[in-house]
């Protein structure tokens, strides 16, 4: 028990659609990295968490709420944004209904104000599961809104983010997402505002070069893949094998890009800890040398 | 004329090859063929503005990746003076892909960053093929504050098939560098001029493609990613590269229609190329007409209009 404290998690990926498909009642999840049999309620409890080797299982954006805001304390933002098919592409629209479903969000972002350890916060929580968490017009927005809502508000901004990068469906309109919210959280930092980050797996692409590298502190998942280009792309592109551990979050902290690597079962503590040495607004004592 | 001509350029190729013919076989010969020679002149014209007035999208992006379309370099040596080159990100190193420095332009001293590609394969592996590392994005950084500092507007060149993917980028911070890009230019308060001239490829170009103004030459392109890797990854087919050109609307007409272009600059006609001269004089106006409405802006105006501008970019219902 001791020793798995400092073994190194591993993320599965299990889609939304398959694991329903795998088990029909709901009631059992096989980890498909040991196989070992897990029940879905213990599952839940353990943070999604693999009892036997210690995988991390990714966690929607609805789930990650619940396990990290105060209870009850989630009010949902801007949940009525939908996004249109810019360029006309001709399943997308499709494609967004499926996320939806399987997500239970708008989009592959959910935000809104929450309470943590009783800090009032802004938080967004980015789903893997929602056409690879990729940001598009939508994401773009409520980014932008829930950064601007914590400098009329004056409190903290958590995001979680987790993406494959920028909407290929929506092409260069997608790109600019990444100058808007940077734009936004520019606004932010100027605010004297905290801005934490937490990258959860994947983060990589227009998302990691925007507003996932801009927190005053930046929190990373255990094994999470972390990075610009995905590995798959450096490998095909350069005909090189990367070595093991090239782009986890071990690796960004290692190379000084993030604060800290914390296991999903202390996340939580984590963020109560810094907000608390953040208090006043989440200004600290900025006033007071101003 | 140009010493290398693209597929759809063959028939204009073909009889300019013929009048050159014509030419020589006259003056030697000491026959005169000047109606002919006028008539066939005349054609090729006509061909030329046939060809390049209905261009496809794929035909655009060849345009804009001809290897001798004229690069930052030479924007630098004809539309500014005593330009004075600086190097170094004075973190790590200097990324040859990006150059940068300070010039006058009309007289004022001004900052001038760009992306620079080689032209030939010994000066395009020193540039990288003009796609920047970590480097090259912290280089423009500093020379994007050092502007701010001395109060110089700043124009740059966006001219990169996108910013280098390989593992020293990755453990260097290219994602940091670029985020750390974007936050930057939302806020510098001096005026920004940002001129896409060739190709222009997802977070790479983006780096340096904020600004008040966002200009691209009539046959540049600016896309989320490489036609190539979009095919891949939506199709799992990159052979599908020309059709992707069409559906991602990467041309400068498609973009000014998507409202993400401010300007569109128009090119002589068959491409830059052809007559970097006439294309740096039409662009030197340009860029001037925007520096001198910016600066009768007041600078927090500026900035939020800046602001206003790109977070007004996105398209989508409230439900």
């Amino acid at each position: 028990m001791f020793k798995d404290l400092f073994r190194k998690p591993k993320y599965v990926t299990v889609h939304a659609d398959t694991a329903k498909k795998d088990m029909p009642d709901g009631l059992w999840q096989k980890c498909p990295n040991c196989n070992e049999i897990l029940y879905a309620k213990e599952l839940e409890k353990g943070l999604k968490t693999c009892r036997k080797c210690g995988a991390y299982f990714r966690v929607g954006a609805r789930e990650r709420v619940r396990i990290t805001v105060d209870e009850g304390s989630f009010v949902e933002t801007d949940a009525g944004l939908l996004s249109t098919n810019p360029l006309g592409f001709e399943d997308y629209p499709d494609k967004v209904a499926r996320a939806q479903e399987a997500t239970r969000i708008n989009e592959a972002i959910l935000t809104g104000e929450a309470a943590i350890g009783g800090h009032p916060v802004i938080i967004g929580v980015m789903d893997p599961n929602f056409i690879m968490g990729s940001m598009g017009s939508v994401v773009g927005e409520k980014v932008a809104r829930a950064v601007e809502r914590a400098i009329d508000k004056r409190i903290p901004l958590v995001l979680f983010t987790a993406s494959g990068g920028a909407r290929m469906q929506e092409g260069v309109i997608s790109l600019m997402q990444m100058a808007k919210t940077c734009g936004a959280l520019a606004r932010l930092h100027e605010a004297g505002l905290l801005y934490i980050t937490v990258l959860t797996d994947p983060t990589t692409g227009g998302v990691m070069a925007s507003f996932a590298s801009m927190g005053d502190i930046i929190i990373a998942e255990p094994g999470s893949l972390i990075g610009f280009t995905g590995p798959r792309v450096i490998e095909q592109t350069m005909k090189i094998r990367l070595p093991e551990g090239f782009q986890t979050a071990e690796f960004m902290l290692d190379h000084g890009f993030v604060d800290m690597v914390v296991p999903r079962a202390d996340l939580r503590n984590t963020l109560i800890k810094l907000l608390d040495l953040h208090t006043t607004g989440g200004n600290g004592n900025a006033q007071h040398y101003a | 004329m140009p010493s290398i001509m693209l597929e759809f350029e063959k028939p204009i190729a073909e009889l300019e090859a013929k009048i050159e013919e014509l030419k020589s076989f006259s003056s030697e010969k000491g026959i005169d063929l000047t109606e002919e020679i006028k008539t066939m002149q005349a054609k090729a014209e006509a061909l030329k503005k046939e060809i390049f007035d209905n261009l496809t999208p794929a035909q655009r992006v060849a345009i804009a990746r001809h290897p001798e379309r004229p690069g930052t370099l030479e924007y630098i040596k004809h539309i500014f003076e005593d330009f004075v080159e600086l190097h170094g990100d004075r973190h790590f190193g200097d990324d040859r892909a990006v150059i940068g420095g300070i010039a006058r332009f009309r007289g004022e001293p001004v900052t001038v960053i760009g992306h620079a590609k080689g032209k030939d394969t010994k000066e395009n592996l020193a540039r990288n093929f003009g796609m920047p590392h970590p480097e090259g994005n912290k280089k423009a950084l500093r020379l994007m504050e050092q502007a701010e500092k001395f109060g110089r507007p700043v124009f740059t060149f966006v001219d990169t098939p996108g910013a280098h993917c390989g593992m020293g980028a990755e453990e260097r911070g290219q994602a940091h560098a670029i985020a750390a890009n974007l936050a930057r230019l939302m806020k510098l308060r001096v005026p920004v001029i940002n001129t896409v001239i060739g190709e222009g490829g997802s977070g790479g170009a983006l780096a340096i493609a904020v600004g008040d103004r966002l200009m691209m030459l009539e046959n540049s392109v600016f896309s989320v990613i490489s036609p190539e890797s979009f095919a891949s990854i939506l199709w799992k087919d990159p052979a599908r590269a020309q059709e992707a050109v069409a559906a991602m609307k990467m041309t400068a007409p498609d973009l000014a229609e998507l409202g993400i272009v401010d300007e569109v600059v128009p090119e002589p006609l068959g491409g830059a190329h052809r007559n970097p001269g006439e294309m740096a004089a039409m662009l030197g106006s340009r860029l001037q007409e925007a520096l001198d409405c910016l600066k009768k802006m007041p600078v927090d105006e500026m900035l939020q209009k800046r602001y206003e501008k790109f977070r007004g970019i996105g398209q989508f219902v409230s439900g």
